[in-house]
């Protein structure tokens, strides 16, 4: 009854906020609202590539790419042009947004794995030159990121950064769930279901799946710029292939079509190596088995799966 | 929906109880910690300065300790990932609530972590090469390895001493390739050098022929010099012989380990590198001070192990004793008297050379503390 | 990166361009192995298995230690694929099977999972430093037409040969590849013949982890191994069986090979530092204007 009333577009995001708020008393130290704020920044850059792969069903091995872009803006552009860290996060989200737009068009148009391995493409060339342009990047060893300043105050510290990164990802819930309830995300499922059927419907399937791209293309730009600013330091891992296949990971290990999902998957892989150091020489094995165990167990991802489960069980 | 988030909570709560668990800490102990690459890219660096430092931590523990307390070392792998780098900083410092941390197996790692141990003011000791970490000075932060520029340095003084003057370059494209490659194309003029091919390859590249047929094909070759580490070095070495490059072959202090000799095979035979002693430990004349300081670690660090010794555990080894020494000094735990401490390290002879750091200097080490070796009949041999 | 062409002044273009042939080729034959690898895998189950460049660094890796044990080299070899084909059959039995069923993108993340267990497995078992083992024919490089070529190359090269032969016979000559092929064709209508599909999948696994752990064993003596060199051969591998067409198998083979050949002529003739950016770049143009890849059919999509 309670779904009916409270629409998931409301719900989601004040469960985040609830859970954003609750969390920060549980946290004890600094480390950990560090690795929450960790967890709130993937999550961010998750429920975009979920709008993408969960609702549209278009994968991208790429958005390691987009969320380096965010990234290496902030630490250049205020380095270089002296820019203020929040007009260059917001260029290089534009950046993203423009460059998804214009590489989308080509791209979009491949299919399933195709699409997959272009878009891996893509993400490479993205991460092999900000590797390779060290005069404007410091190359592989990275470089620094000017301390964010607003109005005079320098943002610093663990637990500000807790409170501005979950903040972000309530807003990114919330502008997602919106979006999922929109004609367009409408058309998102059908196009999901059947391109041909959703093209037959009369919806520009080319149109709404760039929107899409454009959109996840832009979450994680900002995921990567909060990160770039949280670490006071950017290197070239964070737009890797390794870190776009995490982001998929994520989105798949928490759920496709889920944001709340988006949170679980983004929390399991952020948080599980910090639990499995413990394990020393064991952890990637460890780590391995629990992602296969996951995924046998709860095909359609932590939070759908457990979803089901509790509903079945219900019936 | 939102019992999910119970679910979620409860999750996260017990994570936190799983590292409230594995860090109860005790009273008695003296906490160091290190983050270093034991597994990932950089794991032939990680992986023997973590077995160092356990070594001889547990070494010194058996001897009882420091200040009469014993040591606790706690390593966490980074997987050369400076991300993870920074969060196992932060770690740490927050919540392992270490007095001093010795590693950063790389300079990616080690210029993401300083941040955090500046912020935190605990003494930072890294492993990594790049002189940009100790350049400028900044306060909590350490380096025990010879720079990069040191490296360049001295191998371009022995060409200019072998009267050679044109030199190709062939680079990885990793950082710390990278960033030799630049401190080497800045200090080439100083020495009257040209460099005639300038080449790169990738982290993971498995064939070099291309390149290094275009060095090959540069005219008026003299020398070619590798900047690079990690096993690019070794296909290198190969690829040379294959393509029957008769000039020399310079490698640099990036692949000083025995691994290199067995990969590289009878390719390697007549490479120089810059390296320090320790891999030549049983060759030094018994009058050379550094010869017990070295043949000791060797001898240990191979019973320990049973692998061949390398500059990298050695670098591990002289960044644990520079603090314990200063810890000893200082008679406390206390971070920044630790710090200063640390600064004021003179003559102490370690794996790498004579450290002697100063307010402005803290690396310590100058160009005597590299020696040039050349291979021969598979093993190193002193060049000079 | 600025180029001295001092090649240019000699005005001997073709030694160069044999030697960059030979280097992109034999590169190449180990992506197309790979890249085989996913294709036999793909065709009989729709899944994308990025472990297989695990198989590849198994096959190396378990060969050098055997080998170290005292083991004449042939036979350690053997074991090596032995264990590969074991491991492959352990995958499909414990982590594909059990999710029968599941998406296919649930399917890749599980051996996403089974991959990264598989690499910390083998730290532990084995180590995290490089290997090599002594090249079969010795080292001694071959001089052809200007060229050096090393006689490992050729082993390399004559491998995949032998193999691309193999599973040709295998999958148009007997039964069982004939099985396989029905499976890949229509996994409904195979199991109404009476074809045991998983059956089929499972020994898709196997034959895919034994041309890997071939791959790994041939290919060392040149590229050296070590526990994670998988990661990187399966990712070219990906791009090289996509460039060729997913499912097909001479796509696989001719994908592989060109991925390998641009590689090499991106790195002689343009830039060694943005030579796998070449390569992608050329992926990417074949891919808009050949959205099925060079030899892929062209997909309809069921309604």
């Amino acid at each position: 009854m309670l779904k009916t009333v409270l629409a998931p577009r409301f719900a989601v995001p004040l469960v985040l906020a609830v859970l954003v708020v609750g969390l920060s008393f549980a946290l004890p130290s600094n480390f950990y609202l560090r690795v929450a704020a960790l967890v709130w920044i993937s999550a961010l850059a998750v429920i975009g590539l979920n709008l993408l792969m969960g609702y549209a069903g278009q994968v991208s091995l790429g958005h390691a790419g987009f969320f380096g872009i965010g990234a290496y803006a902030v630490a250049v552009l205020p380095a270089q042009f002296s820019l203020h860290p929040l007009l260059a996060a917001l260029a290089g989200a534009l950046a993203a947004g423009l460059l998804a737009y214009v590489v989308g068009r080509p791209i979009l148009r491949l299919k399933g794995h195709y699409l997959a391995v272009a878009t891996l493409g893509f993400g490479m060339l993205i991460a092999m030159t900000i590797s390779n342009e060290a005069w404007l990047t410091g190359g592989p060893d990275g470089m620094p990121v000017e301390r964010l300043t607003l109005l005079g105050w320098r943002v610093r510290g663990a637990d500000t950064w807790y409170w501005i990164t979950g903040g972000l990802l309530v807003i990114g819930a919330w502008i997602a769930g919106n979006l999922v309830a929109s004609p367009t995300g409408r058309a998102l499922r059908a196009l999901h279901d059947s391109e041909v059927a959703a093209r037959v419907a009369g919806i520009d399937v080319a149109r709404a799946k760039l929107t899409v791209f454009v959109i996840s293309a832009v979450y994680a730009a900002v995921a990567g710029a909060a990160l770039a600013l949280v670490n006071g330091f950017v290197t070239p891992d964070k737009a890797n292939f390794m870190h776009s296949i995490e982001l998929v990971t994520m989105v798949v290990l928490g759920g496709m079509g889920s944001i709340l999902g988006s949170v679980a998957g983004a929390a399991i892989l952020v948080v599980l190596p910090q639990v499995l150091t413990s394990f020393h020489d064991y952890e990637h094995m460890v780590l391995g088995l629990i992602m296969m165990v996951i995924m046998i167990v709860l095909r359609s991802g932590i939070v759908p799966g457990l979803a089901s489960l509790l509903t079945g069980r219900r019936k | 929906m939102a019992r999910f988030a119970k679910y979620l909570g409860g999750a996260a709560l017990l994570a936190g109880a799983a590292f409230a668990w594995s860090t109860a800490a005790s009273a008695e102990t003296i906490k160091i910690g290190a983050s270093l690459a034991v597994t990932g890219p950089a794991s032939f660096l990680g992986d023997p300065e973590a077995k160092t430092l356990e070594m001889y931590v547990a070494k010194i523990n058996e001897a009882g300790g420091v200040n009469g307390k014993q040591l606790e070392l706690v390593v966490y792998d980074d997987s050369a990932d400076a991300n993870k780098a920074r969060t196992f900083a932060t770690r740490l410092v927050e919540d392992d609530e270490v007095v001093a941390v010795v590693g950063g197996s790389t300079t990616g790692t080690t210029m993401a972590m300083i941040p955090v141990f500046e912020d935190a003011g605990i003494p930072f000791i890294s492993l990594a090469g790049a002189v940009v970490i100790i350049d400028p000075v900044k306060e909590f932060t350490f380096k025990t390895p010879h720079t990069d520029k040191m490296a360049c340095e001295k191998i371009f003084a022995d060409l200019k001493a072998r009267g050679l003057a044109k030199v190709g370059l062939i680079s990885g494209t990793g950082g710390f390739g990278k960033s030799m490659r630049e401190q080497c194309v800045s200090v080439v003029g100083d020495y009257g050098i040209e460099i005639v091919a300038d080449e790169t390859y990738g982290p993971g590249d498995s064939d070099m022929t291309p390149q290094l047929t275009n060095i090959k094909n540069a005219a008026g070759l003299q020398a070619v010099v590798n900047p690079g580490f990690g096993q690019g070095p070794a296909i290198v070495t190969r690829n040379y012989k294959q393509l029957g490059i008769d000039v020399p072959l310079y490698q640099s202090h990036g692949v000083a380990s025995k691994s290199f000799i067995e990969l590289a095979g009878d390719a390697a035979e007549g490479v120089r590198l810059p390296a320090s002693a320790l891999l030549v430990a049983d060759k030094l004349p018994d009058s050379d001070p550094q010869k017990s300081v070295v043949a000791d670690y060797k001898a240990a660090y191979e019973e320990a192990t049973g692998q061949p010794v390398s500059t990298f555990g050695g670098h591990a080894y002289d960044g644990l004793m520079i603090l314990v020494e200063a810890m000893k000094r200082a008679g406390s735990e206390d971070p920044k008297a630790i710090r200063g401490e640390i600064e004021k390290t003179t003559g102490f002879m370690g794996t790498a050379g004579v450290v002697n750091m100063s307010a402005d200097d803290h690396l310590g080490l100058d160009l005597t503390a590299f020696r040039m070796l050349e291979i021969k009949g598979g093993d190193w041999a002193l060049a000079e | 990166m600025d180029k001295a062409r001092g090649g240019k002044q000699h005005g001997e273009p073709m030694p160069e361009l044999l030697q960059f042939c030979v280097s992109g080729l034999t590169v190449g034959a180990v992506y197309a192995l790979v890249a085989l690898g996913f294709t036999i895998i793909y065709n009989a189950s729709d899944v994308v298995n990025f472990a297989q460049g695990e198989f590849v660094m198994i096959g190396g890796m378990t060969t050098v230690f055997v080998a170290a044990a005292g083991v004449p080299l042939p036979l350690a070899a053997l074991v090596a694929i032995a264990v590969a084909m074991g491991i492959g059959l352990l995958l499909h039995r414990l982590a594909i099977e059990p999710a029968r069923g599941a998406s296919a993108v649930t399917l890749i993340i599980i051996t996403i999972g089974a991959s990264i267990f598989l690499r910390g497995l083998a730290q532990v078992v084995f180590d995290k430093q490089f290997h090599s083992l002594p090249s079969f024919s010795g080292d001694t490089p071959i001089a052809f037409g200007g060229a050096a070529i090393l006689p490992q190359s050729f082993w390399v090269l004559g491998g995949a040969a032998v193999i691309v032969v193999l599973l040709w016979a295998f999958f148009n000559r007997t039964l069982l590849g004939k099985a396989v092929l029905a499976t890949a064709a229509n996994r409904l209508a195979a199991r109404l013949v009476g074809i045991n599909t998983s059956f089929v999948v499972g020994l898709s696994f196997v034959l895919s982890a034994a041309i890997g752990a071939v791959a790994g064993i041939l290919v060392t003596p040149i590229t050296l191994t070590s526990y994670d060199v998988g990661t990187l051969l399966a990712l070219k591998g990906f791009a090289a069986a996509m460039l060729g067409g997913m499912g097909n198998p001479l796509g696989a083979v001719v994908g592989g090979l060109t991925v390998g050949l641009l590689e090499a002529f991106g790195a002689g003739y343009i830039s060694s530092t943005y030579k796998d950016a070449i390569a992608f770049i050329v992926i990417l143009a074949v891919l808009f204007v050949m959205p099925g890849g060079l030899f892929g059919k062209a997909s309809v999509e069921r309604v």
